[in-house]
């Protein structure tokens, strides 16, 4: 590496990390991408002027189409389906980083054995990590888009299989250690990194993508890091290393939110758990409200939190949402949203969503800026939440749901919820916020009530 | 071990801190773009895959160096558009203050 490409890339780094500091606010967020962008593409043109390149062929054909389809698929995707075209993008940076590190063992050709053996350990975890995180998204993104069964797959000895797998892949690779001219011991790597990929994923349930996700960007980091170990290449290690620990970082989040531990993730059965649980069969019987019962609380109200759940995106109805809430805006009332960490598909999904429907962002409260407001809040608007609105969180021990942190939509003085029906959410849990006194439960689809709401409301 | 495995060591240590620091600072609000945003930095593997292409180092290493720049590529290009569709989508309120339009009830 020349000492201008070597000064080349610590700008590019310099500028990735002042484009992620910039997305501290929605304000200078856009231009931080576009840091992000320009550093990249400082990276992209020093490498071409690199002298080791001698064809351009194959690299214009790989940018063209690469460009093209990246193209495409950013300018198509829709706002809902962001959680498998994250997935997938996850995916394609580990496939790649798998593909230059076996690229660079056929480099290194008859050498082989003149290489040092960390060199040799790099190369061996770069294929690891690479092909986990390829297979991986690329398992989990099946399961978003609804290609693959979403719910957990499970058999017995489960974590044995998965722990006695990893265990083969790091004997192999200290084999191959030993004795790096025998190729097929890195397609060994290859292929059991790839059965890895698959059966540490399958058992995570649908409602648990948000934290393979997080997981999974975080993996294609960490293969990006490790490819730059291997071509001792510091862009490559700060940049991936940086998304490494972004992914960490939201996993946990994600985890907290939800309730579980981290190692429980990443040792097979997220999800698992509550299988099978039945909920209470005892009869309790909610009072139904209509459209018209609900236009008439909210118009009287002075104050109005709505809570959106995935049910939400689901119907659609994001926009009616948005129209509903401006128009009692116009009315004086005043509307907020109480957003909660695990509401959408993946880490800040329902403000992606609600920002396409035009919501300001200042509007958009996280869980912890407005727990404290629900007590003097006239209405709570629950739409298509169950789990995080569930007060079992805080009360009933045996509930796979207690230690969750939830909105505390039973402090309003009304609450009014929107559901299809009273079928329990992803956790099994049935919700006793449901039965209280004070829920006006509104039954049917999200979009059609909140347009006859709409419809009283105009009148 | 190498001098290079040593200092790459002391670079991965460094970049984790400068990571968590500047990540914990992102606010909910925006941790999908962050997710996509990411995700497209780490298509810096580019890089590495532009060189394989290019050095002609036998059949399989250009193919397999080609068929990493188009997926790289694709993460990059990709990555940074998607992340710029949707921060261009979080707008400031643009409607008077509710308490400047309150009824007197």
């Amino acid at each position: 590496m020349s000492l201008f490409a070597a000064f080349a890339y610590l700008l590019s780094s310099a500028l990735f990390i002042l484009g992620l500091k910039l997305l501290s606010s929605p304000k200078t967020a856009r231009r931080g991408n576009l840091y992000g962008a320009i550093g990249m593409l400082i990276a992209i043109v020093v490498t071409l002027g690199d002298k080791n390149i001698i064809d351009y062929t194959y690299i214009i054909i790989g940018l063209l189409v690469g460009s093209a389809i990246g193209t495409i698929l950013a300018r198509k995707v829709q706002m809902t389906a962001m959680p498998q075209m994250v997935g997938v993008l996850n995916g394609f940076g580990g496939g790649a980083s798998a593909l230059v590190a076996y690229a660079e063992y056929g480099r290194m050709g008859s050498q082989t054995a003149g290489n040092a053996p960390d060199v040799l350990v790099m190369l061996g975890l770069s294929l690891l990590i690479g092909v986990v995180t390829f297979v991986g998204s690329m398992v989990a993104a099946a399961k978003l888009h609804g290609v693959m069964r979403g719910a957990p797959i499970l058999y017995s000895f489960q974590k044995q299989s998965n722990a006695a797998i990893l265990f083969a892949i790091v004997a192999l690779i200290a084999l191959f250690t030993i004795n790096p001219a025998q190729w097929y011991l890195l397609i060994a790597i290859i292929g059991l990194s790839a059965i890895l990929g698959v059966t540490s994923v399958i058992p995570i349930g649908g409602a648990d993508m948000p934290v393979v996700i997080s997981l999974m960007n975080s993996y294609s980091g960490l293969a990006a890091a490790a490819t730059g170990f291997l071509l001792s290449n510091n862009v490559l290690i700060i940049s991936g290393t940086l998304v490494g620990t972004s992914g960490i970082i939201l996993t946990n989040i994600m985890c907290k939110a939800m309730n579980r531990s981290l190692a429980n993730v990443l040792f097979a059965g997220v999800g698992a758990d509550y299988e099978g649980q039945t909920t209470t069969t005892e009869q309790r019987t909610v009072i139904r409200y209509t459209a018209d019962d609900a236009a008439f609380m909210l118009e009287n109200a002075q104050s109005v939190i709505i809570v959106p759940g995935y049910g939400l995106a689901v119907a659609q109805a994001q926009h009616v949402l948005q129209e509903m809430a401006s128009i009692l805006v116009g009315k004086g009332v005043s509307v907020r949203y109480a957003i909660h960490p695990v509401a959408g598909r993946m880490p800040g999904h329902m403000n992606v969503l609600l920002a396409e429907a035009n919501v300001p962002y200042e509007l958009l409260l996280e869980m912890d800026q407005i727990n404290d407001d629900f007590q003097s809040t006239d209405v709570a608007l629950v739409i298509g939440a169950n789990d995080v609105v569930n007060p079992a969180a805080r009360t009933k021990k045996e509930s796979p749901l207690y230690g969750m942190p939830i909105l505390n939509v039973d402090q309003a003085r009304t609450t009014l919820v929107c559901k299809r029906s009273l079928n329990p959410g992803f956790a099994g849990e049935d919700n006793d916020l449901f039965y209280d006194k004070k829920t006006m439960m509104v039954f049917g689809d999200a979009k059609a009530t909140i347009t006859g709401i709409i419809q009283v409301l105009k009148k | 071990m190498t001098d290079a495995l040593v200092f790459s060591i002391y670079v991965f240590i460094l970049a984790t801190f400068v990571g968590i620091e500047v990540i914990s600072k992102v606010p909910p609000l925006l941790h999908t773009p962050l997710m996509s945003g990411s995700n497209a930095i780490s298509g810096i593997t580019l890089v590495g895959s532009l060189i394989a292409a290019g050095e002609g180092h036998g059949e399989l290493s250009v193919y397999l160096g080609m068929a990493a720049v188009i997926l790289a590529t694709i993460n990059v290009v990709g990555g940074f558009l998607v992340t710029d569709r949707m921060l261009e989508m979080f707008k400031q309120d643009k409607s008077p203050k509710p308490e400047e339009t309150r009824r007197g009830n």
